[in-house]
Protein backbone atom coordinates (compact mmCIF):
# COMPACT_ATOMS: atom_id res chain seq x y z
CA UNK A 1 0.00 0.00 0.00
CA UNK A 2 1.50 3.55 -1.21
CA UNK A 3 1.59 6.15 1.20
CA UNK A 4 -0.18 8.06 -2.03
CA UNK A 5 -4.18 7.17 -1.36
CA UNK A 6 -6.33 9.28 -4.12
CA UNK A 7 -9.77 10.59 -2.60
CA UNK A 8 -12.82 9.90 -3.62
CA UNK A 9 -14.10 12.98 -4.76
CA UNK A 10 -16.48 13.55 -8.24
CA UNK A 11 -15.56 17.61 -7.85
CA UNK A 12 -12.23 16.83 -8.23
CA UNK A 13 -12.46 14.32 -10.93
CA UNK A 14 -15.07 16.37 -12.93
CA UNK A 15 -12.61 19.40 -12.71
CA UNK A 16 -9.90 17.37 -13.82
CA UNK A 17 -11.76 16.46 -16.24
CA UNK A 18 -12.00 19.63 -17.39
CA UNK A 19 -8.55 20.80 -17.48
CA UNK A 20 -7.42 17.73 -18.87
CA UNK A 21 -9.84 18.35 -21.83
CA UNK A 22 -8.95 21.78 -21.97
CA UNK A 23 -5.27 20.87 -22.71
CA UNK A 24 -6.10 18.24 -25.02
CA UNK A 25 -8.64 20.74 -27.18
CA UNK A 26 -5.79 23.45 -26.76
CA UNK A 27 -3.13 20.73 -28.48
CA UNK A 28 -5.19 19.21 -31.07
CA UNK A 29 -5.45 23.29 -32.17
CA UNK A 30 -2.11 24.20 -31.98
CA UNK A 31 -0.88 21.29 -33.83
CA UNK A 32 -3.69 21.88 -36.36
CA UNK A 33 -5.18 18.38 -35.94
CA UNK A 34 -8.56 20.16 -36.42
CA UNK A 35 -7.78 20.55 -39.92
CA UNK A 36 -8.91 17.94 -42.05
CA UNK A 37 -6.40 18.70 -45.07
CA UNK A 38 -3.23 18.76 -42.18
CA UNK A 39 -4.24 15.31 -41.45
CA UNK A 40 -4.53 13.52 -44.89
CA UNK A 41 -1.69 15.35 -46.10
CA UNK A 42 0.24 12.81 -43.83
CA UNK A 43 -2.05 10.12 -45.48
CA UNK A 44 -1.02 10.96 -48.59
CA UNK A 45 1.60 8.74 -49.12
CA UNK A 46 1.00 9.03 -52.88
CA UNK A 47 0.90 12.49 -53.23
CA UNK A 48 2.39 15.72 -51.25
CA UNK A 49 3.19 14.36 -47.76
CA UNK A 50 3.23 16.66 -44.51
CA UNK A 51 5.01 14.56 -41.87
CA UNK A 52 3.78 17.08 -39.15
CA UNK A 53 0.91 14.50 -37.91
CA UNK A 54 3.85 11.89 -36.76
CA UNK A 55 5.59 14.84 -34.95
CA UNK A 56 2.40 15.34 -32.91
CA UNK A 57 2.13 11.57 -32.29
CA UNK A 58 5.60 11.79 -31.56
CA UNK A 59 5.41 14.39 -28.83
CA UNK A 60 2.31 12.98 -27.76
CA UNK A 61 3.36 9.60 -27.41
CA UNK A 62 6.55 10.66 -25.59
CA UNK A 63 5.42 12.89 -22.99
CA UNK A 64 2.43 10.09 -22.86
CA UNK A 65 4.96 7.50 -21.77
CA UNK A 66 7.27 9.44 -19.61
CA UNK A 67 4.02 10.93 -17.88
CA UNK A 68 2.71 7.53 -17.04
CA UNK A 69 5.88 6.22 -15.52
CA UNK A 70 5.90 9.27 -13.37
CA UNK A 71 2.33 8.41 -12.66
CA UNK A 72 2.68 4.77 -11.98
CA UNK A 73 4.68 5.70 -9.00
CA UNK A 74 1.74 6.85 -6.53
CA UNK A 75 -0.58 4.00 -5.63
CA UNK A 76 -3.82 5.75 -6.46
CA UNK A 77 -4.96 8.74 -8.39
CA UNK A 78 -5.73 11.78 -6.51
CA UNK A 79 -9.47 11.97 -7.18
CA UNK A 80 -10.12 8.11 -7.98
CA UNK A 81 -9.90 4.96 -5.81
CA UNK A 82 -8.01 3.34 -8.42
CA UNK A 83 -6.12 3.38 -11.62
CA UNK A 84 -7.82 1.95 -14.97
CA UNK A 85 -5.42 1.04 -16.87
CA UNK A 86 -6.10 -1.29 -19.58
CA UNK A 87 -6.01 -4.97 -18.93
CA UNK A 88 -6.20 -7.21 -21.85
CA UNK A 89 -3.64 -8.13 -24.09
CA UNK A 90 -5.26 -10.51 -26.54
CA UNK A 91 -5.87 -9.10 -30.79
CA UNK A 92 -9.15 -10.84 -31.26
CA UNK A 93 -11.26 -9.73 -34.43
CA UNK A 94 -13.18 -7.12 -33.07
CA UNK A 95 -10.29 -5.23 -32.08
CA UNK A 96 -8.78 -5.92 -36.19
CA UNK A 97 -11.92 -5.13 -37.76
CA UNK A 98 -12.97 -2.05 -35.91
CA UNK A 99 -9.62 -0.66 -36.17
CA UNK A 100 -10.03 -1.00 -39.91
CA UNK A 101 -13.36 0.04 -40.23
CA UNK A 102 -11.94 3.39 -38.23
CA UNK A 103 -9.41 3.73 -40.72
CA UNK A 104 -11.52 3.83 -43.57
CA UNK A 105 -13.84 6.44 -41.82
CA UNK A 106 -10.76 8.40 -40.76
CA UNK A 107 -8.80 8.57 -44.71
CA UNK A 108 -12.41 9.11 -45.87
CA UNK A 109 -13.07 12.37 -44.32
CA UNK A 110 -9.71 13.06 -42.54
CA UNK A 111 -11.06 12.99 -38.91
CA UNK A 112 -10.88 10.75 -36.03
CA UNK A 113 -13.45 11.35 -33.23
CA UNK A 114 -11.12 14.04 -30.88
CA UNK A 115 -10.58 16.39 -33.85
CA UNK A 116 -13.82 15.98 -35.50
CA UNK A 117 -15.98 17.22 -32.09
CA UNK A 118 -12.81 19.83 -31.38
CA UNK A 119 -12.76 21.03 -35.12
CA UNK A 120 -16.27 22.63 -33.99
CA UNK A 121 -14.57 25.82 -32.59
CA UNK A 122 -13.80 26.34 -35.96
CA UNK A 123 -17.52 27.34 -37.17
CA UNK A 124 -17.65 25.45 -40.21
CA UNK A 125 -20.04 22.74 -41.24
CA UNK A 126 -18.00 19.74 -41.81
CA UNK A 127 -17.06 18.95 -37.41
CA UNK A 128 -20.85 19.12 -36.92
CA UNK A 129 -21.70 16.80 -39.79
CA UNK A 130 -18.87 14.44 -39.04
CA UNK A 131 -19.72 14.49 -35.27
CA UNK A 132 -24.03 13.88 -36.12
CA UNK A 133 -22.65 11.15 -37.97
CA UNK A 134 -20.24 9.80 -35.90
CA UNK A 135 -22.33 9.55 -32.74
CA UNK A 136 -25.09 8.07 -34.94
CA UNK A 137 -22.43 5.20 -35.52
CA UNK A 138 -22.11 5.27 -32.00
CA UNK A 139 -25.45 4.72 -31.36
CA UNK A 140 -25.08 2.27 -33.88
CA UNK A 141 -22.38 0.12 -32.28
CA UNK A 142 -24.50 0.24 -28.65
CA UNK A 143 -27.56 -1.56 -30.36
CA UNK A 144 -25.27 -4.23 -31.73
CA UNK A 145 -23.59 -5.36 -28.88
CA UNK A 146 -26.90 -4.70 -26.69
CA UNK A 147 -28.58 -7.66 -29.61
CA UNK A 148 -25.79 -9.94 -29.48
CA UNK A 149 -25.62 -9.51 -25.64
CA UNK A 150 -29.17 -10.41 -25.12
CA UNK A 151 -29.32 -13.36 -27.97
CA UNK A 152 -26.59 -14.30 -26.04
CA UNK A 153 -28.57 -15.05 -22.82
CA UNK A 154 -31.38 -16.34 -24.37
CA UNK A 155 -29.46 -18.92 -25.67
CA UNK A 156 -27.69 -19.37 -22.51
CA UNK A 157 -31.38 -20.11 -20.62
CA UNK A 158 -32.63 -22.42 -23.54
CA UNK A 159 -29.73 -24.36 -23.20
CA UNK B 1 -0.71 20.87 -49.96
CA UNK B 2 -0.19 21.81 -46.63
CA UNK B 3 3.35 22.89 -45.00
CA UNK B 4 5.83 20.76 -42.44
CA UNK B 5 5.32 22.37 -39.68
CA UNK B 6 7.27 20.69 -36.79
CA UNK B 7 7.65 22.80 -34.62
CA UNK B 8 3.71 23.62 -33.82
CA UNK B 9 3.10 19.67 -34.06
CA UNK B 10 5.49 18.69 -31.59
CA UNK B 11 4.40 21.23 -28.95
CA UNK B 12 0.43 20.47 -30.06
CA UNK B 13 1.69 16.96 -29.11
CA UNK B 14 3.15 17.77 -25.89
CA UNK B 15 -0.18 19.48 -25.14
CA UNK B 16 -1.55 16.41 -25.25
CA UNK B 17 0.49 13.65 -23.60
CA UNK B 18 0.05 16.51 -20.80
CA UNK B 19 -3.23 16.11 -21.15
CA UNK B 20 -3.62 12.03 -21.10
CA UNK B 21 -1.13 11.83 -17.68
CA UNK B 22 -3.36 14.25 -15.81
CA UNK B 23 -6.72 12.27 -16.83
CA UNK B 24 -4.55 9.51 -15.94
CA UNK B 25 -2.73 11.00 -12.62
CA UNK B 26 -5.77 12.62 -11.29
CA UNK B 27 -8.84 10.36 -12.31
CA UNK B 28 -7.03 6.90 -13.13
CA UNK B 29 -8.66 7.17 -17.08
CA UNK B 30 -7.50 7.03 -20.37
CA UNK B 31 -7.68 9.64 -22.17
CA UNK B 32 -9.08 8.13 -25.42
CA UNK B 33 -11.75 10.51 -26.56
CA UNK B 34 -13.81 7.20 -28.46
CA UNK B 35 -14.18 5.59 -25.61
CA UNK B 36 -15.05 9.01 -23.36
CA UNK B 37 -17.30 9.92 -25.90
CA UNK B 38 -19.19 6.17 -26.70
CA UNK B 39 -18.87 5.20 -22.89
CA UNK B 40 -21.85 7.97 -22.10
CA UNK B 41 -24.28 5.22 -24.00
CA UNK B 42 -23.74 2.69 -21.15
CA UNK B 43 -22.50 4.65 -18.55
CA UNK B 44 -24.33 5.54 -14.77
CA UNK B 45 -24.70 8.65 -12.85
CA UNK B 46 -21.37 9.14 -11.41
CA UNK B 47 -19.77 8.60 -14.57
CA UNK B 48 -21.24 11.02 -17.09
CA UNK B 49 -20.41 14.41 -15.44
CA UNK B 50 -16.74 13.88 -16.61
CA UNK B 51 -17.31 12.24 -19.46
CA UNK B 52 -19.26 15.61 -20.94
CA UNK B 53 -17.08 18.03 -18.88
CA UNK B 54 -14.12 16.32 -20.67
CA UNK B 55 -15.63 16.98 -24.34
CA UNK B 56 -16.59 20.65 -23.01
CA UNK B 57 -12.95 20.68 -22.44
CA UNK B 58 -12.04 19.78 -25.94
CA UNK B 59 -13.82 21.79 -27.50
CA UNK B 60 -13.02 24.95 -25.06
CA UNK B 61 -9.55 24.35 -25.69
CA UNK B 62 -9.38 24.80 -29.53
CA UNK B 63 -12.31 27.55 -29.23
CA UNK B 64 -9.64 29.49 -26.82
CA UNK B 65 -6.99 28.77 -29.57
CA UNK B 66 -8.86 30.16 -31.89
CA UNK B 67 -9.74 33.41 -30.20
CA UNK B 68 -6.12 33.73 -29.52
CA UNK B 69 -5.00 32.82 -33.05
CA UNK B 70 -8.13 32.93 -35.74
CA UNK B 71 -7.66 30.29 -38.64
CA UNK B 72 -4.03 29.93 -39.73
CA UNK B 73 -4.79 27.32 -42.33
CA UNK B 74 -8.11 27.61 -44.76
CA UNK B 75 -10.50 25.40 -44.30
CA UNK B 76 -11.56 22.74 -46.99
CA UNK B 77 -14.33 23.71 -49.79
CA UNK B 78 -16.52 21.12 -51.34
CA UNK B 79 -16.19 18.13 -49.91
CA UNK B 80 -19.42 15.89 -50.27
CA UNK B 81 -21.80 16.00 -47.27
CA UNK B 82 -22.87 12.08 -47.95
CA UNK B 83 -19.24 11.43 -47.89
CA UNK B 84 -18.48 12.76 -44.56
CA UNK B 85 -22.13 10.97 -43.27
CA UNK B 86 -19.87 8.01 -44.36
CA UNK B 87 -16.81 8.78 -42.76
CA UNK B 88 -18.59 9.78 -39.57
CA UNK B 89 -20.45 6.42 -39.46
CA UNK B 90 -17.41 4.10 -40.27
CA UNK B 91 -15.34 6.58 -37.52
CA UNK B 92 -18.13 6.06 -34.73
CA UNK B 93 -18.36 2.10 -34.94
CA UNK B 94 -14.57 1.59 -35.82
CA UNK B 95 -13.68 2.75 -32.73
CA UNK B 96 -16.43 1.28 -30.79
CA UNK B 97 -15.69 -2.20 -32.50
CA UNK B 98 -12.07 -1.52 -32.09
CA UNK B 99 -12.04 -0.39 -28.40
CA UNK B 100 -10.36 3.13 -29.40
CA UNK B 101 -9.08 5.86 -31.51
CA UNK B 102 -6.09 7.80 -32.30
CA UNK B 103 -5.85 9.12 -29.20
CA UNK B 104 -6.47 6.06 -26.77
CA UNK B 105 -4.73 3.31 -28.93
CA UNK B 106 -1.88 5.77 -31.08
CA UNK B 107 -1.04 8.08 -28.10
CA UNK B 108 -2.31 6.03 -24.61
CA UNK B 109 -1.67 2.77 -26.01
CA UNK B 110 2.00 2.74 -27.87
CA UNK B 111 2.93 5.05 -24.37
CA UNK B 112 2.35 2.03 -22.62
CA UNK B 113 3.30 -0.09 -25.19
CA UNK B 114 0.13 -2.31 -25.15
CA UNK B 115 0.09 -4.72 -27.81
CA UNK B 116 -3.05 -4.02 -28.80
CA UNK B 117 -2.71 -0.64 -29.43
CA UNK B 118 0.21 -1.48 -31.69
CA UNK B 119 -1.63 -3.70 -33.81
CA UNK B 120 -4.33 -1.13 -33.93
CA UNK B 121 -2.75 1.57 -34.93
CA UNK B 122 -0.67 -0.35 -37.55
CA UNK B 123 -4.63 -1.34 -39.29
CA UNK B 124 -5.96 1.87 -38.70
CA UNK B 125 -3.18 4.07 -40.48
CA UNK B 126 -2.83 1.44 -43.05
CA UNK B 127 -6.31 1.01 -44.05
CA UNK B 128 -6.87 5.42 -44.17
CA UNK B 129 -3.22 5.68 -46.01
CA UNK B 130 -5.31 3.23 -48.44
CA UNK B 131 -8.79 5.04 -48.46
CA UNK B 132 -7.19 8.07 -49.16
CA UNK B 133 -5.31 6.93 -51.62
CA UNK B 134 -8.38 5.57 -53.34
CA UNK B 135 -10.53 8.58 -52.30
CA UNK B 136 -7.92 11.25 -53.89
CA UNK B 137 -6.04 9.47 -56.57
CA UNK B 138 -8.17 7.24 -58.17
CA UNK B 139 -11.39 9.33 -57.57
CA UNK B 140 -9.84 13.20 -57.13
CA UNK B 141 -12.25 13.92 -54.25
CA UNK B 142 -10.02 16.48 -52.25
Amino acid sequence: MSRHTGIDSSWGRNLAALAAGLLFGLGLAVSQMINPLKVLGFLDWFGAWDPSLAFVMLGAVVVSALGFRLVRRRGAPVFSPRFEWPTRRDIDAPLMLGAAIFGIGWGLGGYCPGPGFAAMALGFWEPFVFTAAMVGGFFAWHGIERTRLASLRRRAVDG
Amino acid sequence: MTEFTPVSALVGGALIGLAATLLMALNGRIAGVSGIAGGLLSSGRGERAWRWLFLGGLLGGALLHELIRPETFALREGFPPLLLIGAGLLVGIGTRMGSGCTSGHGVCGIARLSPRSLVATAIFMATAVITLAVVRHAFGVM
